[in-house]
């Protein structure tokens, strides 16, 4: 009995608890509403159902909310990671429309790697004029926001270009083995990030370069390498989920594809526990934040929330999930403080209600 | 040093570049210019498809009808549109017609014009002012009437039926006008028949996106989806997708009634993916131009002019698809 309290007390305290919890609630939330929210059955040689919906949906903003991390981690922010969808899709779809076969499968490798390349090129861009001239992070990307836009309608031309290309679709909307592609490209990312950040040493200089970019290029760390690192990653994965983003539309809309991710894939870092002030960051649980909000958006269609009230509705859950993940809002309400425990010692309450 | 002389060369470049610009318009804007009408517009922007069609269109007409057209993109703020204005006003242009960004603070500038003794035209969206005399007439579609005409179809479709039809419905941005107007013209239509029920209705942003991602929490919500109703052609093939990913037929399984009548959507249409398209044309150039005429002339014209449109059923759309311009 001891033993499993203990075991509880183990699990409440733990980093990725909260935001676990609550996708978990907004999950079962909905059984309630339609009670075959969880089933998954193999229908037209795909998995179906609305738990796949939330993951495959989910899966650019968790691959872009991975990036995220890693330039909040810095100290930084990437506001042009909106822009940087738009680019990406609008570039591969324009590469595949002018392509003779849509469907030659070199023709669509070439027209992903242009775009990836592009991606680099306008992470470089942001990584440039933050370490390297020195602009605060929120205006240098700013600057890739507002005019990343244009580029994209440039690419388009104004237009809406629709593609008929099969290979091409596969990358958002396609399956591999009953399975969504996009959710397998995202795991990937996942895994490929989290290797990186806590299997080198990378994430311990990521974290030392947020904390205090000065003390640990006096260390010996090369933080400007760093930062420059960072913001091509962010760009990198901006120009993955551009791509699964078109795909899964089969078209490249330069006006509105990505149109404010940028805020949701922030807000999915934050919720899921890591600090705008830089310095520690968590991978799991931005993966939850942006599941919980892609969850949240599928609530609102299921349940038939009216769309006036939307906006109010996802507002009021962010911040009781913002609430009650911070220990200082948590002791005022429940009467107690959270033991901090060996291995995830508190933060400070500052870090966790940045809502 | 030498930075300063660049700064000085730089500037010298600038003003008499602007100066240039300045001369270069001068004979151009006079009105007394061998007597052919001068023309200023200003246009939103270049946001989207039908509306680099309807630039298309106002640039063809102006040309067609020999009237010289002064053309400036608002790049959707007010501001440069209010500047676009006040330069066609001293410019002496015999008429001005624009698009309005949004919707308040005309009273200004139009007033100014109004002095000026220069007629001005709305094209494709209002302004709320309460004064009248402020336009001559405001040329565009009526949205209302397009969800009207959606409405109308369907229910002919289910005439003598007495199942109940379950419809569910993808509106436009919330808010704003066209959405607003069609869900009213559907509405209002579909509500005389009781058989008629909308079991669904969420906002899909105009985009494909949102309509394939709405859609897609529609069909595992609601097993019995008859009729789909989107308030433009791009949400409607976002939901055409996530409706075969579900092993429907769109069109057969799921009728699908949209409006706008784009490329894309007719060739759907054509494909007997969707069912019904009602038309908001962005071509309405040559209506404009001839309304530039009579109001040179001096001739009284209607205060709102509904653009030509008409409907598409799949059959229509097979035929005029080949010269479809958009």
């Amino acid at each position: 009995m001891t033993r499993f309290t203990a075991a509880a007390r183990t699990a409440v305290t733990h980093r990725l608890f909260w935001p676990a919890a609550v996708l978990a609630v907004l999950v079962l939330g909905n059984v309630a509403f339609t009670p075959n929210f969880l089933h998954i059955e193999v229908r037209n040689g795909h998995l179906y159902g609305s738990l796949i919906d939330i993951l495959r949906l989910g899966a650019p903003l968790v691959v872009v909310s991975l990036g995220m991390t890693v330039v909040i981690a810095t100290r930084g922010i990437d506001l042009s990671v909106g822009s940087t969808i738009a680019i990406s899709g609008a570039l591969a779809c324009l590469v595949i429309s002018d392509s003779g076969d849509q469907n030659s499968v070199g023709g669509v490798l070439v027209a992903v790697g242009l775009a990836l390349a592009l991606s680099l090129v306008l992470g470089l861009w942001n990584g440039f004029l933050v370490a390297g001239i020195g602009i605060q992070p929120i205006i240098a990307t700013l600057i890739l926001m507002v005019g990343g836009r244009g580029i994209a309608q440039l690419i388009t031309d104004g237009q809406i270009i629709t593609i008929n290309s099969d290979p091409y679709e596969l990358i958002g909307g396609g399956y591999l083995a009953t399975f969504p592609f996009s959710v397998l490209v995202a795991v990937v990312m996942i895994a490929l990030t989290a290797f990186l950040a806590r299997r080198t040493a990378l994430g311990v200089l990521i974290e030392a370069t947020g904390g205090n970019a000065e003390a640990s290029r006096l260390a010996g760390i090369r933080a400007r390498g760093i930062m420059v690192m960072v913001y091509l990653f962010c760009g990198l994965c901006a120009g993955i989920a551009g791509l699964m983003i078109s795909s899964n539309v089969h078209s490249a809309d330069g006006n509105n594809a990505g149109l404010w991710y940028e805020l949701d894939a922030i807000l999915a870092v934050v919720i899921g526990g890591t600090s705008l002030g830089g310095g520690r960051f968590s991978l799991g649980g931005t993966v939850l934040g942006a599941l919980i909000i892609q969850a949240l958006s599928t609530t609102v269609y299921t349940v038939g929330i009216p769309p006036e009230t939307t906006m109010l509705f996802k507002a009021v859950v962010v911040t009781v999930v913002c609430l009650i993940q911070s220990p200082a809002f948590r002791a005022k309400v429940f009467g107690r403080r959270p033991r901090p425990t060996p291995t995830t010692p508190a933060e400070p309450a500052k870090i966790e209600v940045p809502a | 040093m030498l930075r300063k002389s660049t700064t000085v060369l730089l500037a010298a470049v600038i003003a008499v570049g602007a100066l240039a610009g300045c001369s270069k318009k001068e004979p151009g804007g006079g009105s007394a210019n061998d007597g052919k009408i001068t023309l200023g517009f200003s246009q939103v922007g270049a946001e989207s498809g039908w509306r680099t069609a309807n630039t298309k269109s106002i640039q063809e007409a102006a040309t067609a009808a020999g009237i010289d057209l002064k053309f400036s993109d608002a790049q959707q703020k007010q501001e440069n549109q209010i500047q676009a204005i006040r330069s066609f006003i001293a410019q002496k242009v015999d008429v001005i017609a624009f698009s309005p960004v949004v919707e308040s603070g005309w009273d200004a500038v139009l007033n100014e014009a109004k002095e000026a003794k220069i007629p001005v035209i709305l094209t494709d969206r209002a302004i709320d002012s309460p004064d009248t005399s402020l336009y001559q007439t405001f040329l565009g579609s009526d949205f209302i009437k397009e969800g009207t005409l959606a409405g109308e179809w369907l229910a002919k479709q289910y005439e003598g039926k007495n199942d109940p039809v379950n419809i569910v419905e993808l509106q436009g941005t919330t808010g704003s006008a066209p959405a607003n107007d069609r869900k009213k013209g559907f509405g209002d239509v579909i509500s005389k028949d009781p058989k008629f029920k909308i079991i669904a209705s969420q906002t899909g942003d105009f985009t494909r996106a949102k309509g394939k991602e709405v859609m897609e929490a529609f069909l595992k919500a609601h097993q019995d989806i008859d009729v789909l109703f989107a308030h433009n052609d791009d949400m409607g093939l976002g939901a055409i997708e996530a409706i075969e990913a579900a092993g429907k037929k769109p069109g057969v399984d799921i009728k699908i009634i949209t409006i706008d009548a784009v490329h894309d959507g007719m060739q759907a249409l054509a494909d007997g993916k969707i069912n019904f398209i009602a038309e908001c044309s962005p071509l309405l150039g040559p209506q404009l131009m001839e309304l530039v005429k009579k109001v040179k002339a001096g001739e009284s014209v209607e205060k709102r002019i509904v653009t030509n449109e008409t409907t598409f059923t799949q059959d229509k759309a097979k035929a005029v698809l080949p010269e479809r311009k958009y």
